[in-house]
């Protein structure tokens, strides 16, 4: 056999037998739908948890960040001294340093009164430490006492502080402390935070009177223009106390995404639930394919005595599994992108359906069906066409 | 006349060791093109077995199997596959797919020539299927015909591919008087047309009369060769 034919024949065989029973190609393509689906959700959610885990350090706006070696993620800092970062001025590439203060509050709720924790920033209003738009006409503002900014991409259960502030509703409570929001900034929920709140760094003292401003959450370090940041990078760490870490940008962005990946549980539970997905899908469609076998064993048997080779057979049932991976990807890609909006809707974190996406769960659903045919295949040995006379 | 099944010294068993089971003994026949040979014999006597050897389904190692002139004593699987090619086969069971059509059942003999086009294949299995007498019935499933008309299909799908060689294990065993005479009867013109030696192995005295020999095989040998 050449060419076309050596896959199309054997592809159309199968093909025709899997149609033949609509009632068992439902179920196997419902099967593959379901891992499909099962994956896509697990991928969704861990993609959306590593770009919104990312979506405060991403806005960060600096050359080189301090951090304590035992801070495992941003959300959850160790405190170091304020003067480990202004040590760093001694070198002379380093232009400007910034401290960044950090920690979870509850929030109330202006019309509900009901408290949810967020977290709370407190910076320098005028070191831009975020570049955010919302925060830059506002700089003078805030240093007035007592006034805060409202993240306008925080959870609902926050209330509808647009709203709320043009009907001139802006005082409520962080950590049980009075304050006036000033106005809205967009910086995004992650799965550390449902909301964030940026505030001076004298009214972070103010909101959390047991905070030092001797002792920083994270500092901030900017270069003199056309000085190389990684030599830098190293010549500064040689200077700094040992429990504190020197990242680029990148690195730091690395360090939070790892954190998700790896450090917390839930990276695991992802690629669990993922591998879970898989398994799932490929127990059923092994016990598709091996079912399938075992009742066209009479037929394999007869066509080997017609003169058919093991191969055909072999590419009979692969076919069938790629038809099966395709049957039930596409319903499964479409169930997904509905679920992926409805999940959207109810987290507020992003769920982009991507190409890269798409393309992973497909090869990850083919070769799920391969294995199972590949599995399968060994129950074609016992089609034996001299039993058949 | 040419001899297309040569069998000489042909010992075969089942099992080994202390359950050795002989079956086949020194059995010796030679069978000319174009002839049509019925072997009968009392159940169990190894006419399948037999069968199963000459079609290149099951590897003897004793004695000599020459068909189509290959030998088929300790054959290489690429032997036995392309002698398989070469013989059209017809099971008591109609042993048709029974998600194909009856015209796309025939087909399958010829899918595996690349010389013809899918347009040839049909053309050829549709006039098989009409020489057979199914005309009507191109595309029904084996489930909407009569055991007589599958097994129709089924001469017709051996036919098709005009094999030098035909073998039928007991064609006729599933099917009554009319329909099983019938059906030997096609198989019987059809194979003269076209010179194809036919080797049918038959409980069915009703049918003997299309043979050109019969042989009787016995405990594993030919009694009256
Ligand atoms: N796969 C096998 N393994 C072991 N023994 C077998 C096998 N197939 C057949 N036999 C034995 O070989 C002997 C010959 O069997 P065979 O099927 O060739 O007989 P047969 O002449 O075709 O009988 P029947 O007329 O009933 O079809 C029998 O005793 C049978 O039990
Ligand atoms: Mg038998």
């Amino acid at each position: 056999m050449n060419g076309i034919a050596w896959f199309y024949f054997p592809a159309r065989l199968a093909w025709r037998q899997l149609i033949f029973d609509r009632t068992k190609l439902i179920a196997a393509t419902s099967g593959v739908l379901f891992a499909c689906v099962l994956v896509f959700m697990q991928l969704g959610f861990r993609d959306s948890l590593y770009a919104s885990a990312a979506s405060a350090p991403v806005k960060l706006n600096g050359d080189l960040f301090l951090m304590h070696k035992q801070s495992e993620a941003m959300w959850r800092p160790v405190q170091f001294k304020r003067s480990e970062l202004m040590r760093t001025l001694g070198h002379a590439a380093v232009a400007e340093v910034y401290p960044l203060y950090s920690a979870l509050a509850p929030f109330k709720n202006i019309e509900t009164q009901i408290k949810r924790t967020l977290m709370v920033y407190g910076l320098d209003p005028d070191s831009m430490i975020f570049d955010l738009t919302g925060l830059k006409n506002k700089q003078t503002e805030l240093r007035l006492k007592d006034t805060v900014l409202f993240d306008e991409f925080s959870r609902p259960e926050f209330g509808p502080m647009r709203q709320l502030l043009m009907a001139g509703q802006h005082t409520t409570e962080i950590n049980d402390y009075k304050v006036t929001v000033i106005g809205l900034f967009r910086l995004g929920v992650s799965f550390a935070s449902d909301g964030n709140v940026i505030t001076s760094d004298l009214n972070f003292m103010r909101i959390f009177p047991n905070r030092n401003v001797s002792d920083i959450d994270l500092g901030v370090i900017r270069l003199q223009p056309n000085t190389s940041i990684k030599q830098t990078q190293n010549e500064l760490r040689s200077r700094l106390n040992e429990s504190v870490n020197i990242f680029t940008y990148e690195e730091l962005l690395e360090y939070e995404m790892n954190y998700w990946a790896n450090i917390a549980p839930i990276g695991f539970i992802f690629g669990f639930g993922t591998v879970m997905g898989l398994v799932v899908g490929l127990v059923i469609v092994y016990q598709i394919l091996f079912t399938d076998i075992t009742n066209h064993r009479n037929e394999f048997a007869t066509l080997k005595a017609m003169g058919y080779e093991h191969g055909y057979f072999v590419r009979v049932v692969f076919a069938s599994a790629f038809f099966l991976a395709i049957l039930g990807f596409i319903p499964g890609y479409f169930l997904s992108i509905f679920l992926y909006q409805l999940a959207e809707s109810q987290t507020f974190m992003p769920m982009p359906m991507n190409i890269s996406k798409v393309l992973t769960v497909f090869v990850f659903i083919l070769s799920m069906c391969a294995t199972a045919g590949l599995l399968a295949i060994r129950k074609l040995k016992s089609a034996n066409p001299a039993d058949m006379f | 006349m040419a001899i297309v099944i040569d069998v000489q010294g042909l010992s075969f068993s089942f099992g080994s060791g202390a359950l050795t089971q002989p079956v086949l003994k020194n059995i010796t026949i030679s069978i000319h093109t174009g002839e049509i040979v019925l072997m009968t014999g009392p159940s169990g006597s190894g006419k399948t077995t037999f069968l199963t050897i000459i079609g290149g389904l099951r590897q003897a190692h004793h004695g000599s199997v020459m068909v189509l002139d290959r030998q088929l004593i300790n054959s290489t699987e690429q032997i036995k596959v392309s002698v398989r090619q070469q013989i059209g086969y017809i099971f008591q069971q109609h042993n048709l797919l029974k998600s194909l059509t009856a015209l796309q059942n025939v087909s399958m003999t010829l899918e595996m020539q690349n010389s013809m086009t899918e347009q040839q294949r049909l053309e050829h299995s549709a006039e098989m299927l009409r020489a057979v007498g199914l005309g009507e019935r191109l595309n029904y499933l084996p489930d909407q015909l009569s055991a007589g008309q599958r097994q129709r299909v089924s001469i017709a799908r051996a036919l098709v591919g005009q094999p030098k060689i035909v073998l039928a294990d007991e064609p006729t065993a599933s099917l009554d008087k009319q329909s099983g005479h019938e059906a030997v009867s096609i198989l019987k013109r059809l194979a003269k047309e076209s010179k194809t030696t036919i080797l049918l192995v038959t409980h069915d005295y009703r049918i003997l009369d299309i043979a050109d020999r019969v042989v009787e095989l016995e405990d594993g040998k030919i009694k009256n060769a």
